[in-house]
């Protein structure tokens, strides 16, 4: 495989009330953003279990992305705070873990931020791409 | 030089969009050296965009220009026409490249009562 | 094992255009447990449900996918469709191949690809759904309104006329809001007053309605159709139950150099003061930042003067707790403060005023008695310029201005300049716009006659600077259409200045769980096609704290609120979420971490006996959910360190099941 045709694998987490409106917004208004891009739909960024995070490296993805309400806008009050704790501890693990920082990220998008969500996307596809792929944590039993 | 190429030339230069103007008419409203203007900021705004580049490129306008920033502050969009004033002014200095000064010769033709009004201006309007 | 059914829609060629549908369902006809697959136009078309409901029938299905536009747009419709054909509903998947798909990637091959791997992810979560039966909870038949304005007032009076009991919070003394502050209404130039005020009165006297004005709300907790809502009741010193409105206590208070805020501080009032005649409740209120005898316990003279006894200095801020089904948002909107743009001179002279003030100027109520009067030297003013855009859409000065058109002041500075012409004929009225934008019934006629019938000068253009000069105002605009820079010796400039929404509204967005947009007016659930609903369940918006309105559409939204609401407070049961959170109590080792993170309080502990080793039996304590609390958010799931706590609908395997089918 050529390196110019690596395509990074994004696996993004969008809370149901802002973030996935986001996404759905950035739809509407025809946004593009690289079709890496896999959106998985949860009630809220707090339900977002490290455990699906090192899963989806597990799996080979290359970047995993959790995006949640604005903090203090947060649908079920305060989960985007529960969000922000528990991903701040877990990415400061994911050194130990033989993961770049990089590869994840957390990101306030509101429902009516369809922009900031495909350029955050944009960015984020961009930097992970850099990257390369992630082979560190990758089961190789689940090789693509 | 072709008229395609030379507006984005300035529009590059000057780091204005004018497809943000709104056409309120606030910057002219608000020019102080406008009746000495031929052609008035707005009108800086929509010819650059409009492609109509000629007419600026031969009129004294450019020089009236006070370089106030009057229209910058005001304008509600924020298209800045003063840069844009000056990005016209500028693509025509750089045109008449035969007449450009050797900087040895620049002492002699200095006159300590006046300010370099070009370069006083161009330096209020890239320095900030 | 689960028999499933994918169901791709074209959208007509919304998705056909960018997915190769055929491909998508052929694809997916090789997923574990799929057992039918096929595509079709509109799925969410008569014929495309009925399609679903066969297939379901004809193939035994227990579990649906379908590959379509955002769940946002029709989960719902989907779930209704499998529930007529005999299937749980919540055995339904969409697979977002529109807005997350089709729309944003515009190459065939790579949109193909992509809504494939969306609907194996949705195919492997369906094979882990199981059957949900949503719990019911009760709902309080009352209703809040927040803000007694125009809004707040018909939204009230609408659903107190279907026979439900509702209470308007003001934080103001009086009910009214802004549209007691205008003079006359446009396109009809009928008088605020004339048609609010009956409005006003007929809340008093509406047994359904109470009002809690000089109010403020503290606390919202619950949910729909069960809000828990604490009221502050601020102390305004005087009984309410006892004032009857006489204002003898007003004509005796010695302090009299209070500014007016009614009247935009244009004139005084006391420090005792009811804000104006027509005032509902009509009760007076101490201001206690002016009252002498609560600053320095030297005065009293309101007090001896009350021959009813109402006045009490001693009165204490009240909380009242009061349950609610139905919450209605109606905070209203502020004009934005004139203090930042100095080339327009606001601050420097008394002579550049808002248009508010202008309608105080020209209200017969008002300081000048409805006369119009220069407010720095009370002289008739002859050369009037009216600025129209003054901080709206203003899109390069975000800390003075707003991105947006107000909307409303095209209208009113045209109904302004024409009632100026009609009034006093004499004087030279010129208007600067940007562009005049008057859609709505009779609007454009009406600002063509401002200009055809009253001679209204409109100018093409925008005022650059104006300088006080003398008793003048030097205004300085341009003329866009004659290519003229123009100077007018004016000697009153009104602004219409951009309106914002009311700052109470952020902290009560926060309380409420209600979204907003970066302008903080609150965000409806669709903005076409749920208007006047929040997404959050069981809170409406009515009037300009949704986006700038006139008088007419805040009427018709508030009718529009109030139906929602009624619609509501007539069901005695409301269906619940089943996606809540529930404990595995084998798993459960009562930890008290989930406790810990739930925003609702919905999980308790009991104490439970399980069988041990040996016959034995052992109590331990173990978490229960209350489904009817519960509002799915999911925190818990993950602070459970024994993994016992699971959220139906997005269970740890559904999720894990859907990152492995992307990854694959």
């Amino acid at each position: 495989m050529q390196m110019n045709e690596y395509k990074p694998l994004i696996v993004a987490f969008c809370c149901n009330w802002c973030s996935y409106a986001g996404a759905d917004l950035a739809g509407n208004n025809r946004l593009n953003y690289p079709a890496e891009v896999k959106i998985i739909r949860v009630p809220c960024s707090c339900r977002v279990n490290p455990m699906f995070i090192l899963r989806a490296f597990q799996r080979g993805a290359d970047g995993v992305i959790i995006c949640g309400c604005h903090p203090g806008d947060c649908h079920y009050t305060s989960g985007n705070y529960y969000t922000r704790r528990r991903m701040a501890a877990l990415f400061s693990m994911l050194d130990y873990l033989g993961i770049e920082k990089e590869r994840t990220r957390v990101e306030w998008v509101s429902a009516a931020e369809g922009a900031k969500f495909a350029a955050t996307m944009n960015d984020f596809v961009e930097k992970v791409a850099a990257l390369g792929e992630n082979k560190r944590l990758e089961d190789l039993r689940c090789k693509r | 030089m072709d008229n395609k190429y030379l507006k984005e030339e300035i529009i590059r230069m000057s780091g204005v969009n004018p497809k943000k103007c709104m056409k309120c008419g606030k910057c002219t409203a608000t020019c102080p050296s406008f009746d000495e203007m031929e052609y008035h900021p707005h009108q800086f705004v929509y010819m650059v965009e409009s492609g109509d580049i000629e007419p600026l490129l031969k009129s004294e306008s450019l020089y009236k220009c006070l370089s106030c920033f009057a229209c910058i502050d005001r304008c509600p969009r924020g298209v800045e026409p003063a840069k844009l004033v000056e990005a016209v002014r500028l693509s025509v200095i750089r045109k008449q490249n035969n007449n450009h000064l050797k900087a040895d010769d620049v002492p002699a033709l200095l006159d300590e009562d006046m300010p370099q009004q070009a370069i006083v201006s161009a330096f209020r309007k890239y320095t900030k | 094992m689960q028999r499933i059914g994918v169901f791709v829609c074209w959208c007509g060629s919304n998705i056909a255009g960018t997915v190769d549908v055929k491909v998508v369902a052929e694809a997916l006809k090789s997923e574990p447990g799929v057992v039918f697959s096929t595509d079709y136009q509109y799925m969410c078309s008569q014929a495309g449900q009925d399609l679903i409901k066969n297939a379901v029938k004809e193939h035994n299905l227990t579990g649906i996918v379908v590959c379509s536009c955002s769940p946002r747009m029709h989960e719902a419709t989907f779930r209704k469709t499998a529930s007529a054909a005999g299937l749980n509903p919540y055995m339904v998947e969409i697979a977002n191949i529109r807005e997350q798909c089709s729309w944003v990637h515009k190459e065939m091959p790579l949109g193909t690809e992509k809504a494939i791997i969306l609907g194996k992810a949705a195919v492997a979560k369906v094979s882990l759904n199981t059957p949900l039966t949503p719990g019911e909870s009760p709902v309080t038949k009352r209703a809040l309104v927040i803000g007694g304005g125009i809004a707040g007032i018909q939204t009230a009076l609408d659903i107190a006329d279907a026979g439900f009991p509702v209470d308007i919070v003001e934080k103001k003394a009086t009910i009214g809001g802004k549209m007691a502050q205008l003079d006359k209404t446009f396109p009809t130039l009928d008088c605020a007053a004339c048609i609010l005020t009956p409005k006003m009165v007929d809340v008093a006297q509406n047994e359904n309605i109470r009002i809690f004005s000089y109010s403020d709300v503290e606390e919202v907790k619950g949910f729909v159709g069960n809000f828990n809502v604490k009221i502050k009741k601020r102390a305004r010193f005087v009984d309410e139950t006892k004032c009857t409105g006489c204002g003898a206590c007003i004509e005796k208070c010695p302090q009299k150099k209070v500014p007016n805020e009614f009247n935009l501080g244009m004139d005084n009032r006391r420090a005792i003061y009811i804000p104006f005649a027509q005032a509902v409740p009509k009760v007076a209120t101490i201001d206690p930042d002016y009252c002498n005898m609560l600053k320095n316990g030297k005065c009293g003279v309101c007090s001896k003067f009350c021959a009813a006894g109402a006045i009490d200095y001693k009165q204490k801020d009240e909380i009242i707790e009061e349950k609610y089904g139905a919450i209605v948002v109606a905070t209203g909107f502020e004009p934005i403060s004139m203090d930042k743009f100095d080339e327009f001179a606001y601050s420097q002279s008394k002579d550049v005023i808002t248009s508010l003030e202008f309608e105080r100027l020209t209200n017969a109520a008002g300081p000048t008695a409805g006369k119009l009067l220069r407010p720095s030297d009370g002289k008739h003013p002859q050369k009037i310029v009216f600025v129209q855009c003054v901080g709206s859409r203003c899109s390069a000065c975000a800390e003075k201005g707003k991105e947006y058109c107000s909307k409303i002041c095209c209208m009113y500075t045209a109904k302004h300049a024409m009632l100026t012409r009609d009034k006093y004929p004499d004087t030279e009225v010129t208007v600067f716009y940007i562009d005049v934008r008057t859609p709505g019934k009779n609007f454009d006629e009406f600002q063509r006659r401002a200009v055809e019938e009253y001679g209204v000068n409109y100018v093409k253009g925008m005022v650059g600077k104006i300088t006080p000069e003398g008793d003048k105002l030097k205004v300085r605009a341009s003329d866009l259409i004659a290519n003229k820079q123009i100077n007018i010796d004016a000697d009153l400039v009104v602004l219409a200045a951009a309106i914002e929404p009311d700052k109470s509204a952020r902290p009560l967005a926060t309380m409420l769980t209600a979204s907003m947009d970066t302008n903080d007016f609150f965000t409806e659930a669709h903005p076409k096609l749920r208007p006047v609903e929040s997404p959050t369940a069981g809170v409406f918006l009515s009037g300009t704290c949704q986006g700038p309105k006139d008088i007419p559409e805040t009427v018709s939204q508030a009718g529009a609120a109030a139906s929602k609401v009624i619609g509501l407070l007539q069901k005695n049961k409301l269906m619940g979420n089943p996606c809540v959170a529930s404990s595995n109590q084998l798993m459960c080792n009562g930890c008290s971490s989930c406790e810990r993170v739930c925003p609702y309080g919905a999980i308790s502990y009991e104490d439970k006996e399980f069988p041990g080793p040996n016959r034995t039996v052992k109590t331990r304590r173990v978490a229960v959910v209350n489904p009817a609390v519960c509002q799915g958010c999911g925190a818990c799931t993950v602070a459970c360190p024994s993994g016992a706590m699971d959220l139906n609908g997005f269970m740890n395997t559904q999720i894990m099941a859907e990152v492995d089918a992307i990854c694959k």
